[in-house]
């Protein structure tokens, strides 16, 4: 049976907590509104719709579940790491609705209070115990040490960020700091409160002995006044500074979460999901280990965790410095735990730059590549599409055409007279409606050669062929999955080799369109296959990516070397790779050789 | 030179004193590297443009070098960032982002 010990259900020791709180829900119902007002016409009606929509509102939930409360990401990445957010989130979690449980049952009309559930041993005093008392005593203590056991991971952590899975961690700022240690010391505190308390209010496994230790320190109840006013100081100012420090992330998450189910992208580097995106960035800096650039120590502050707190202050110089810099590889975007998406964020900032390059592509309306027009045998038709890098590498057109020839397809080359590019560099250069004009004209040649089917073998075509072209009726394939499905018909006959080859991932074929599994598949037909130390989505750029604007031929030469020693650490014969690009870059400067994917199947084909 | 008072080609004579190299030098300042070219020419016959346009980077840095930008600089339009002169350099210029610098400082 419980009690209150104070007929007003006040004192002032709540107050500092009650301003923080207070502060903290007017800041977020401000920015939540600030960011969906910031969004346009078509976004807004995209992120109500997906709303009202049962399953994605039930995607929605689970993802909030999955990814603020029981951090599913960080668990798979390292399980210490994943245990200390997971502990602190769902134990805090926890705290709140037990408490707030709490508070309904004992004191109903205390319940619209939003400090009494947490300062409900203050105001409580026990009579006497029942099995329903103790259970939620044992709950509230089980959870106050499961967060303190996350607490203690995270202060541990500080020192030896390695054994959680990180070699190099953000450098804070000062309100971080300020944010950080507050945060550290809310639990330990409350731990204390309710200790002294424990005599009076009850408590258990925790709070009691914590109570007995102190009652032979001091005697005086009195003095448990000073550990309230601490802890409820010290969530104040954990919340007054939250708006601007890493830990913004935890309402803003919730957020983003809907946002990014809904499929909206990034338009500007500082509206709408940008902001959303730059609110829920949580400076955890796995994005500094991940960053090829990284090879370099000058490089650690361009990474992705660096330019959201550039922009967030306006730093305009050093957000355009960050930006030009990248080489686009997208592999801090595919291991951030919150979803940051920091490609389309840095292209918003190259977007940005209007005065450079004014392309005039008028010329393009002269060019006629030689192609059948019609195709009259109404059959199925391969357009092939080398794009122009492949131009440097010819070896791979050749290849790419005797596989073709084996397997009796009907095909024609696009561009065997020189190509026009496909427009994914300008369009990585923040040059869309230059973009557009390549497009416009390739989709043109494209549809007049009754092609079913358009074959690429570059990479990077690939990708924007498959997300900006939207081309009806014809079927964009990579020539990895297409290799890979002749195979398999029995179309073409590969033999298995002894050789030993390792596969390397280009970025925008893996982690821009998530293609992972064919080339393997195909390879491992002709030869033995190898792993590399880091693969799939955490691949390392060849460093020669066309992303990256201002990098200069040394420094990619630290991350091909890189990259290459990565590779390398199964000792593999021949590195195959699937992007012209890579080819080239990788050529320059590996022992081992380097050869096309299509080159190799065809030296081991019948 | 004996002027006949006529000629097959304007004259390409380069009067230094005439010479105003203000933005070739503002240039130089913000892309060191467009010192290196030898002008061997690998970036124009890489070129994808330059396959049906007049554009010829190798012939604007030098029209740049001589102060006479107009004779080549708006060729520099049809250029589609496709990055390949940069990988044929062997000088390692970023010639891309020059491409990019040159269009800024020049401001076309």
């Amino acid at each position: 049976m419980m009690r209150e010990r104070f007929l007003s259900g006040y004192d002032s020791f709540v107050l500092p907590f009650m301003i923080g709180m207070a502060f903290i829900l007017v800041y977020c119902i401000a920015g939540m509104i600030k960011v969906i007002m910031q969004l346009n016409k078509e976004d807004k009606i995209k992120l109500a719709k997906s709303l009202f929509y049962p399953a994605n509102a039930f995607k929605n939930l689970r993802d909030i579940f999955a990814d603020c409360i029981f951090h599913v990401k960080i668990w798979k990445r390292n399980k210490l790491l994943g245990y200390m957010h997971s502990s602190i989130a769902f134990g805090w979690l926890m705290l709140i609705v037990i408490g707030h449980i709490e508070t309904w049952i004992y004191i109903p009309q205390r319940s619209g209070l939003l400090y009494y559930p947490v300062f409900f041993r203050y105001f409580m005093s026990v009579e006497s115990y029942t099995l329903r008392g103790s259970f939620f005593f044992f709950l509230m203590d089980f959870f106050l040490l499961m967060v303190l056991s996350g607490i203690f991971l995270a202060i541990f952590k500080r020192f030896r960020s390695k054994i959680l899975g990180m070699r190099r961690t953000t450098k804070l700022t000062l309100l971080d700091y300020i944010g950080l240690y507050s945060l550290w010391a809310i639990f330990p505190l409350r731990l204390i409160s309710e200790g002294f308390t424990a005599g009076i209010s009850g408590g258990s496994f925790l709070t009691i002995p914590v109570n007995w230790l102190f009652a032979n320190f001091l005697s005086k109840p009195e003095n448990f006044d000073y550990t309230w006013w601490a802890y409820s100081i010290v969530l104040g100012v954990f919340f007054i500074v939250l708006p601007f420090t890493r830990y913004m992330h935890i309402p803003a998450e919730i957020l983003l979460i809907p946002m990014k189910n809904a499929g909206i992208k990034v338009r500007h580097p500082r509206k709408g999901m940008a902001l959303a995106q730059l609110y829920s960035c949580s400076s955890c800096g796995l994005c500094i280990d991940a960053c090829p650039m990284g090879t370099q120590k000058k490089n650690l502050k361009d990474s992705t965790v660096y330019l959201v707190r550039q922009i967030k202050r306006r730093n305009e110089t050093r957000t355009r410095e960050i930006s030009d810099k990248c080489l686009m590889c997208g592999k801090c975007a595919a291991i951030c735990p919150v979803g940051v998406a920091a490609c389309d964020l840095r292209l918003a900032v190259r977007e940005e730059q209007k005065c450079n390059i004014h392309g005039d592509y008028t010329y393009l309306k002269s060019v006629v590549p030689d192609l059948n027009k019609q195709n009259d045998r109404g059959e199925d038709k391969v357009l092939y599409y080398a794009g122009c890098m492949s131009s440097l590498t010819p070896v791979i057109s050749r290849s790419v055409v005797k596989i073709l020839d084996k397997a009796g397809v009907n095909y024609e080359l696009m561009d065997k007279d020189g190509s026009i590019c496909c427009g994914r560099p300008l369009l990585l250069a923040g040059k869309k409606e230059e973009a557009e004009a390549l497009i416009a004209k390739n989709r043109e040649i494209i549809h007049n050669s009754g092609a079913t089917t358009l074959l690429v073998s570059c990479a990077i075509c690939y990708k924007i062929f498959s997300e900006e072209y939207s081309l009806e009726g014809i079927k964009v394939i990579h020539y990895t999955e297409y290799f890979e499905s002749l195979a398999k018909q029995g179309k073409i006959t590969l033999t298995k080799g002894s050789s030993r080859y390792v596969y390397h991932d280009p970025c925008e074929l893996g982690r821009g369109c998530g293609i992972y599994d064919a080339p393997r598949e195909a390879i491992s037909r002709i030869g033995e296959l190898v792993p590399a130390e880091k693969e799939k989505k955490d691949s390392i750029c060849c460093g020669g990516s066309i992303g990256s604007l201002t990098l200069s031929y040394t420094e990619r030469g630290h991350i091909t070397q890189y990259a290459v020693n990565n590779l390398i650490i199964n000792t593999p014969d021949k590195i195959v790779t699937a992007c012209p690009l890579c080819l080239k870059t990788f050529s320059k400067y590996s022992d081992v050789k380097v050869i096309d994917f299509a080159e190799a199947l065809s030296q081991q084909m019948e | 030179m004996i002027d006949f008072g006529f000629a097959l080609t304007p004259s390409a004579t380069l009067q230094i004193d005439n010479l105003d190299n203000k933005l070739f030098e503002q240039l130089r300042n913000i892309e060191p590297d467009v010192a290196k070219c030898m002008a061997c020419g690998s970036c124009t016959a890489s070129c994808s443009a330059g396959n049906y346009t007049e554009l010829n980077l190798r012939k604007v840095i030098l029209s740049l070098q001589r102060g006479r930008e107009q004779d080549t600089l708006n060729s520099l339009k049809s250029c589609m960032l496709c990055g390949k002169c940069n990988i044929v350099c062997p000088r390692g210029i970023n010639t891309r982002h020059l491409i990019l610098s040159i269009c800024k400082v020049y401001n076309i």
